[in-house]
């Protein structure tokens, strides 16, 4: 099975209208939104939810007043300042590592298990879709990427299918690390500003140090030529396959406003037309 | 006062609200970068950096000499970042989130703490203006530590504006809590508008109170502003989608240097901030 991972280290660089786009181009393919932290892909491709899940995270500590004598050990351990001089554990602020749990005298504190997230198998008039949602201000966003990617291959696994497309996060961190391991490729989505083409830089190396293949393309590159030629250099100097070039489109956002992927809204558009050639490079790339 | 610039969706312009208004405001303000995984804003602000700090955490270093396999340490780990296989133990750093749960759990003393490298944080200045950014190190997956390293430049005088990683979830959370201000930027387009109703919801968690720039005004609908009435959301600034300002900003030319009528409205923005965070 193949697939093909959409990143960009800096957010707001068109993923999401690019993988919308090539949903609409792929056959035979399982959809995944890994961008937990704020999933946008469902607004394009409206999927109808076939299955439910919660995602249980890790625990997170609770003291019983009941049973706690007010030792102040707990709040002596905990290296995440989540314990305040009244013994109340501010939730968002522990990290679920259970070191007071353990050590409490007194055994008054308990760890339940919660649930961060929900995630979800849909249908969509493109094909099946994994995608999930984090609850707000939860935390293991990188264990809910894993299992979103490790559904979308069961599913694709069960209908026969060989090939998965995922969008990613934004950034270098945790969520992009789980959502790029074993990819076949990575596509990196670069936009022509200084800030894109540094963002564009450590995603490069990101790829390279989990050793992912790399391919790219720059999104709007009629905003600044300079830059876009900076980018491309940069990226052949280090192995990143340029797929081609996406001009400014207005187009896309029209077609996001009526809920349309590009090539629904417009085919035949400027954007439209170089995201079908980008997708047709990808394809050669992927030997799909 | 500390002001933290946020947004859910990603590039909506939080870098360019959050230097703009940074150097409008005169000398005495600090910028504080906790975009970790991508900071940019240095590169608009161009500061003489004059301190690079290399951030560590601590994680276990076991001594197999005194080590008796008991096995304590990988019990008490909720990370399984510490693990006995066979006739060792093998810690695995890049799982390790420092609870330091096994070494104070080791009856033989044989775990000590060795530091993982998160980041850098670097500090300089651009005139009056303080200036902060951390950068995590490429392959690291925890943002939050690193972030709280940059934020220990706070300080209780004057004002503190932080430019917040995109998102809703721990770096988001890390870069917000404990603000006296959220300003959230928008574009007025469906994921726009989705990704801030999330934002909002954090802000919300935190109980911090927040207000709205909306980025590229006219570039989708109006329904980022429809949700902003009716959720009672003072929308404090409009910038209008325009490829001047974009191609200033893909040049790295902050808007009140190209556009210093701009200066004004950003001044006006900080008072109006100060009118609802001082009531």
């Amino acid at each position: 099975m193949k697939e093909l991972v959409v990143i960009s280290g800096k957010g707001g660089t068109g993923k999401t209208s690019l993988m919308a786009a090539f949903a609409s181009l792929a056959d035979g393919k399982v959809l995944c939104d890994a961008d937990v932290d704020a999933a946008d892909l469902h607004l394009i491709l409206d999927p109808g939810v076939r299955e439910s899940h919660e995602f249980q995270g890790g625990g997170t500590a609770v003291i019983d007043k009941d049973r706690c004598t007010e030792c102040g050990l707990c709040r002596e351990l905990c290296r995440w300042n989540a314990i305040g001089e009244d013994l109340v554990v501010d939730s968002i602020a522990c990290e679920g590592c259970g070191v007071c749990v353990y050590f409490c005298p007194e055994k008054a504190i308990d760890f339940p298990i919660k649930t961060c997230g929900d995630w979800f198998v849909s249908d969509t008039r493109f094909g099946p879709m994994v995608h999930a949602r984090l609850r707000i201000a939860e935390e293991n966003s990188g264990k809910l990427v894993s299992l979103v990617r490790q559904e979308g291959k069961r599913v694709a696994e069960e209908k026969g299918l060989d090939l998965l497309l995922t969008d990613g996060p934004p950034g270098v961190g945790c969520p992009v690390i789980a959502s790029l391991g074993g990819a076949s490729a990575v596509l990196i989505v670069a936009e022509p500003t200084v800030s894109g083409r540094h963002d564009m830089k450590r995603v490069v190396q990101l790829a390279a140090h989990f050793r992912v293949p790399a391919l790219a393309c720059v999104n709007k590159f009629d905003l600044n030529l300079d830059e876009t030629r900076d980018i491309e250099t940069f990226l052949r100097e280090n192995n990143a396959k340029v797929l081609g070039r996406i001009p400014f489109d207005p187009s896309f956002t029209r077609a996001m406003v009526e809920g349309k992927t590009i090539v629904e809204f417009d085919g035949a558009s400027e954007g439209g037309r170089a995201v079908t050639e980008i997708w047709d490079a990808v394809k050669a790339e992927l030997a799909v | 006062m500390i002001i933290s610039i946020a947004s859910g969706k990603g590039g909506t312009g939080k870098t360019t609200v959050a230097t703009n208004l940074a150097l409008s405001l005169g000398p005495g303000v600090r910028l504080l970068d906790c975009d970790v995984e991508e900071p940019n804003a240095h590169l608009f602000i161009r500061p003489d950096v004059d301190e690079v700090r290399t951030i560590t955490t601590p994680v276990p270093q076991v001594d197999e000499e005194k080590c008796t396999l008991c096995g304590k340490c990988a019990e008490i780990c909720q990370y399984k970042a510490i693990v006995v296989i066979g006739e060792t133990v093998l810690a695995f750093h890049e799982l390790c989130h420092s609870c330091g749960g096994c070494e104070r759990v080791c009856p033989e003393k044989a775990i000590t703490e060795t530091g993982r490298e998160l980041g850098v944080v670097e500090s300089g200045r651009r005139n009056g203006l303080a200036f902060v950014h951390g950068r995590l190190r490429i392959g690291e997956a925890m943002a939050p530590p690193l972030i709280q390293a940059v934020r220990e430049y706070e300080r209780p005088d004057g004002l503190t504006i932080i430019d917040a990683p995109p998102g809703t979830s721990c770096p988001v959370i890390a870069a917000m809590n404990g603000a006296d201000f959220v300003l959230l930027v928008t574009e007025p387009t469906p994921f726009g508008l989705h990704d801030l109703k999330l934002a909002v919801g954090a802000v919300r968690v935190l109980g911090i109170p927040c207000g709205l720039v909306i980025n590229r005004a006219g570039l989708g609908d109006d329904r980022v502003n429809t949700y902003a009435r009716e959720e009672g959301v003072p929308v404090l600034m409009e910038i209008p989608f325009d490829r001047n300002i974009a191609k200033a900003y893909s040049r790295g030319e902050l808007l009140v240097e190209v556009m210093p009528e701009w200066k004004e409205r950003f001044v006006e923005l900080h008072r109006r901030i100060e009118e609802i965070v001082t009531g």
